[in-house]
């Protein structure tokens, strides 16, 4: 799979025991070059969004800093004020440049936010249908097989049809499609889990259920946790991306990648492909380093390559 | 076997009536179609009687039961834009969205297969490890944005191939297809090619993870020791082993296909059902929508239904008989 894998011979194994687990998946996570650079490249992405107010050349939704007169401009034309446009401009005379920087922060803030309530109510519900079992387990699970056996895709479509449109109701249908993983990878690693000498152990010393779960059983489940959560924070990206292309997703006032690559398309075929093409650059690295992180991640956190 | 196929179809059936409740009181709940149907001149007179006509008068339980009478007996309702049967305009958009998700699928197959066949085998060569750069990229590209990028480059830069439509249709038993004339086939090409990138992918990883793991089973060392040669190793004894998730794969995704046409219809222009929904949904058009989803989900309801049979046929350890099924 990785570089790693094949230099770890047997010799290292004795070493490898005096690490810390956290050393050790540090080194083994840097011992691949192709996901030490996703990482790179996902910290000056999220840089870039966190700080665009800053490092943008202009502000592209103040309308007194831009000017109809650079409509449409190829990337690396001169603005009538001074300046390049180094991406282009669109059809309102907005920088592509500052506008995918404004961009990148909805993008990511959409898909992270999405993501992390997500993992709240997918980690309750796994969890809950593993420790406590019976009815309840049956009841969550089969509402989660039943779920997963539909594109995510077409569930964001169906209650987009549903809810309505909106920023708030965009980030509703990306948790109602993500749940689920959570819910069923937390609850097969917490069935595992559950059966543990040390579970015993803490049901023995009559600790209060809250406490085990928490405490015990939660800490110990989150590895392949972080590796779905991480994947689906670019899917949960990709699919805002792909509604909002649609003209599904956000509002005009909220312009994510997705809609500045949608208000692009209508002049692809004239040739000025700027427009669309830069903001998905931005969208593809942002996915594609993400990927790269949680490819890796799921090798050095899985157990069963560790030879 | 015979009592799990009931007792999941009668699963399907209760996830259909929850399906068909909650589009239905949903997609009421969306805007007013009046506000877009009817001419804004109108006066309250003749308001009422296309509120009536459109059966928007009555209440919400009293349209949800006469909606629901009306799908037993295969009407799911008129088209408010179109004012002809929804189901019927669904139907007559549906050959089109299944030949491109045939097409789709044919291309990822051909192309996923061998290639992560080849990745399984030499996962440490160059080849192995560029088909898998490739597939994580074939996973993060957006599907829009690649079909974008398909037009910018082959209809636009290089003008080899058109960017929107069908094309140039021939009638076979009263169904149109593009793909039996020249024109239609040029037509099919970028929307096929776009859809398939992500089952390209998927197959891809698939059979090389189960290339990667056959490899180091027993049997493969047995077949091995007995002095087979690689051909029969790999063709008889891995591949078969291999197959069984990757047909399984292959018919899950079909569905997904179907859905995620909705997007690739999208770009290119592609008259399928996709488009017609997303069409629908801009133009409040509920009977559609509702009978596009009602659809779609009794798609997916086989399909998924036909692959878990099919799958323990393929696979005698698989037990549907099982009270968990």
């Amino acid at each position: 799979m990785s570089a790693a894998e094949g230099a770890v011979g047997a010799p290292t194994a004795a070493m490898r025991k005096a690490q810390t687990p956290f050393a050790r998946i540090v080194s083994d996570f840097v011992a691949n070059p192709v996901a030490v650079f996703g990482l790179a490249l996902l910290v000056v992405i999220v840089l870039a969004a966190i700080f665009a107010p800053l490092i943008s050349p202009q502000n592209p939704y103040d309308l007194a800093q831009i000017d109809v007169m650079d409509s449409k401009l190829p990337p690396g034309s001169k603005a009538a004020t001074g300046g390049t446009f180094w991406l282009g401009t669109d059809d309102q005379g907005r920088d592509m440049l500052s506008a995918i920087f404004y961009g990148l922060r909805i993008s990511l803030a959409v898909g992270t936010i999405a993501t992390a309530l997500a993992l709240v109510i997918g980690l309750a519900a796994g969890l809950v249908a593993a420790y406590v079992g019976g009815r309840v387990e049956s009841l969550i699970m089969r509402v989660v097989d039943i779920q997963l056996s539909f594109p995510a895709i077409l569930i964001a479509l169906i209650l987009i049809a549903v809810l309505g449109q909106g920023t708030g109701k965009v980030i509703a249908a990306l948790i109602t499609v993500q749940w689920a993983y959570y819910a069923r990878t937390v609850r097969s690693a917490a069935l595992v889990e559950k059966r543990k000498e040390y579970m015993e152990a803490a049901r023995c010393l009559a600790l209060p259920p809250s406490h085990i779960v928490f405490r015990h059983l939660l800490p110990n489940c989150l590895p392949p946790m972080i590796v779905v959560a991480t994947v689906q924070v670019a899917a949960a990206i990709a699919l805002e991306a792909t509604l909002s292309f649609l003209g599904l997703g956000l509002p005009i006032t909220e312009p994510s990648l997705g809609l500045l690559i949608a208000n692009g398309y209508q002049y692809l075929l004239s040739g000025k492909y700027w427009i669309s093409f830069f903001p998905g650059i931005a969208l593809l690295l942002t996915i594609v380093s993400i990927n790269l992180v949680a490819d890796q991640l799921r090798d050095v956190l899985n157990p069963r390559l560790q030879r | 076997m015979l009592v799990y196929v009931i007792r999941r179809s009668l699963q399907s059936v209760v996830v259909l009536l929850v399906m068909s409740v909650l589009v239905f009181v949903g997609v009421y709940a969306v805007g007013n179609p009046i506000d877009i149907l009817i001419n804004p001149q109108a006066d309250q007179q003749d308001r009422e009687r296309a509120i009536a006509a459109l059966g928007l008068d009555k209440s919400l339980p009293e349209q949800y039961l006469s909606f629901l009478s009306g799908a037993l007996h295969g009407d799911l309702g008129k088209s408010f834009v179109h004012a002809t049967s929804a189901l019927g305009l669904i139907l007559e958009r549906m050959p089109a969205t299944l030949e491109l998700a045939f097409a789709a699928m044919l291309i990822a197959v051909v192309f996923g297969i061998p290639l992560g066949l080849w990745a399984g085998l030499k996962p440490n060569g160059i080849a192995g490890r560029s088909i898998m750069a490739g597939s994580i990229l074939g996973f993060s590209l957006p599907t829009f944005w690649v079909g974008l990028m398909l037009i910018m480059v082959f209809a636009v830069m290089l003008g080899w191939l058109p960017s929107n439509g069908r094309g140039d249709t021939v009638d076979v038993l009263g169904v149109p297809l593009s793909f039996l004339t020249v024109d239609g086939l040029r037509h099919l090409a970028l929307p096929a090619t776009n859809l398939a990138l992500f089952n390209v992918a998927l197959l891809i990883r698939l059979t090389r993870a189960g290339a990667h793991e056959a490899l180091l089973q027993d049997y493969v060392k047995f077949a091995r020791a007995k002095g087979l040669t690689n051909r029969r190793v790999i063709g008889v004894h891995v591949l078969r082993n291999i197959l069984i998730p990757i047909v399984t794969v292959v018919g899950l995704q079909f569905g997904a296909l179907i859905a995620f046409a909705i997007v690739t219809e999208s770009v290119f222009a592609w008259p399928g059902m996709g488009k017609l929904l997303i069409d629908s949904l801009n133009l409040l058009d509920r009977p559609v929508i509702v009978a596009y989803l009602l659809v779609i989900v009794t798609f997916f309801i086989v399909i998924n239904l036909v692959v878990d049979v099919l799958y323990s046929a393929l696979d005698p350890r698989v037990r549907l008989t099982d009270a968990q099924g």
